[in-house]
């Protein structure tokens, strides 16, 4: 059906249709919501995060949507600042992609601190020695940016745009984003690295502590390529899966190879230097530390598999799959290849937050086991409801595909 | 966290961590207050409305 509030030249389901798409995504949001509203209430007694596990199933969380967050930043360099003028078809998306990730990580932050009260404490009394700040820092002064690169896709709404006011200033902000995409790439270099780096400083855990160049472990610099890997596949995987709910064409192929195409590259070479780093890690810093590298993986469920998964199975293979054009170019192996590097980072980070915490560190420790709660649960999936909700919204009301009456020209 | 706080020590590492994070929170301000200035102004007839 047409309305209003609609973009021109497309059409939408009807408000009851909708409606009814909205219903297990509030559903999952009100189980975030009551977990969240324990944990304050309650304390953070709520979930099984201990001394051991100060870092939890939220974190990983946390640190899943921002690596796959980071098409955002990486798309809006690529449009704004390299100059590739196809992937404006696709920016609108990326953007709104990143904005959902940044700020479910920034909320579910908010019940991990304990007592958000207290949350502007890390600003102002802040320690400027401490990897952690950086990112807070930074995540907090990217969120502003993506909210500014959010502002004028709201205002190119059909509706809005009828008031001068809003018009023009949506306008003039979209003439300078270049400046805003700029200062979004420079923050975001620096968070992503920093939060690889903070696992690469932990010296007290051979599992994690790495080498590095000045003060960045390598760790930094292979979270940073690998976030701008794995980033902009989040962000052709959603347009996919928009694509298919929809039953319409959204982005020209020639955004989405080009994307595809860099990400290839980037994985490729994120791969080089992790089994560099891994191999130089196995065979320098861990006899150092006294300890074998299947001393490792000797104990509990994480064993050698999670490397051959890791590296192998959502590493060489997905790179492989991307690197080879006629490949790339069938939509069933970009999506599958898209899946695998996507679950690829997220086991990255899932390896570096629990498994190090996991892995004894003194010869009289023991493996340490960790089961997220139901109320953990809930406010990490809350993330994913509050994401399909506000992307539905997006799709619905605001141009977020500029190109999509131009690919089904049956809905004029 | 400012030059005027009691915890602030004016050595390098204070120098750069905080100047980049008010650098950026500059440059996002001046990018907005630009847009905004601007819109006043076309709004006003002081300078020329673009047509997209």
């Amino acid at each position: 059906m047409d309305s209003p509030t609609h973009s021109y030249g497309v059409k939408r389901c009807s408000p009851g249709v909708f409606f009814l798409w909205t219903l297990p995504w509030l559903g999952i949001l009100a189980w975030g919501g009551l977990s969240a509203v324990l944990c304050l209430w309650k304390g953070l007694n709520q979930t099984n995060m201990s001394n051991v596990f100060a870092f939890a199933l939220w974190i990983v969380f946390d640190l899943a949507v921002i690596a796959l967050g980071a098409g955002a930043f990486f798309t809006g360099f690529l449009t704004y600042i390299v100059g590739k003028k196809e992937l404006k078809d696709i920016i609108n998306a990326a953007v709104i992609i990143g904005f959902i990730c940044y700020s479910g990580a920034m909320a579910m932050l908010g019940i991990d601190i304990g007592q958000p009260l207290r949350g502007w404490f890390i600003f102002w009394h802040a320690n400027v020695h401490s990897m952690l700040v950086e990112v807070s820092f930074c995540i907090t002064c990217y969120l502003m940016v993506l909210t500014i690169e959010f502002i004028p896709i709201i205002l190119e709404n059909r509706t809005l745009q009828k008031v001068r006011e809003l018009r023009l200033f949506g306008h003039n902000l979209h003439e300078i984003m270049a400046v805003f995409a700029a200062t979004g790439t420079f923050l975001s270099f620096f968070h992503q690295g920093s939060l690889g780096g903070m696992f690469g400083v932990m010296y007290a855990r051979p599992f994690a502590a790495r080498g590095g160049f000045y003060i960045w472990p390598w760790t930094f610099f292979l979270f940073v390529l690998s976030a701008i890997a794995a980033g902009p596949l989040f962000t052709i995987l959603c347009t996919k899966l928009t694509e298919f709910i929809t039953r319409k064409k959204l982005v020209p192929d020639q955004a989405v190879q080009s994307l595809a195409k860099i990400s290839a590259w980037l994985l490729s070479l994120y791969l080089v230097f992790k089994f560099i780093d891994t191999l130089g890690w196995a065979n320098s810093l861990v006899p150092k530390a006294g300890l074998r590298f299947m001393d490792f993986y000797r104990e509990g469920p994480y064993g050698f598999w999670m490397v051959v998964a890791e590296l192998g199975i959502c590493g060489i293979l997905p790179a492989v799959i991307l690197m080879i054009p006629k490949v790339r170019q069938q939509q069933g192996w970009l999506i599958f290849a898209g899946l695998l590097t996507c679950a690829g980072i997220v086991l990255n980070r899932f390896v570096f937050i629990i498994v190090t915490l996991a892995i004894p560190v003194m010869p009289f420790d023991r493996f340490w086991s960790y089961l997220p709660t139901w109320q953990e649960w809930g406010v990490g999936l809350a993330v994913v409801g509050y994401g399909f909700l506000l992307f539905s919204a997006a799709y619905r009301y605001l141009p977020v595909f500029p190109k999509e009456p131009e690919l089904n020209p049956a809905a004029d | 966290m400012t030059p005027f706080s009691f915890e602030w020590q004016w050595n390098i590492d204070y120098l750069l961590f905080m100047g980049l994070l008010y650098l950026a929170l500059t440059i996002v301000g001046c990018g907005v207050g630009f847009a905004l200035l601007k819109t006043v102004l076309q709004l006003f007839g002081f300078m020329r409305e673009r047509h997209f």
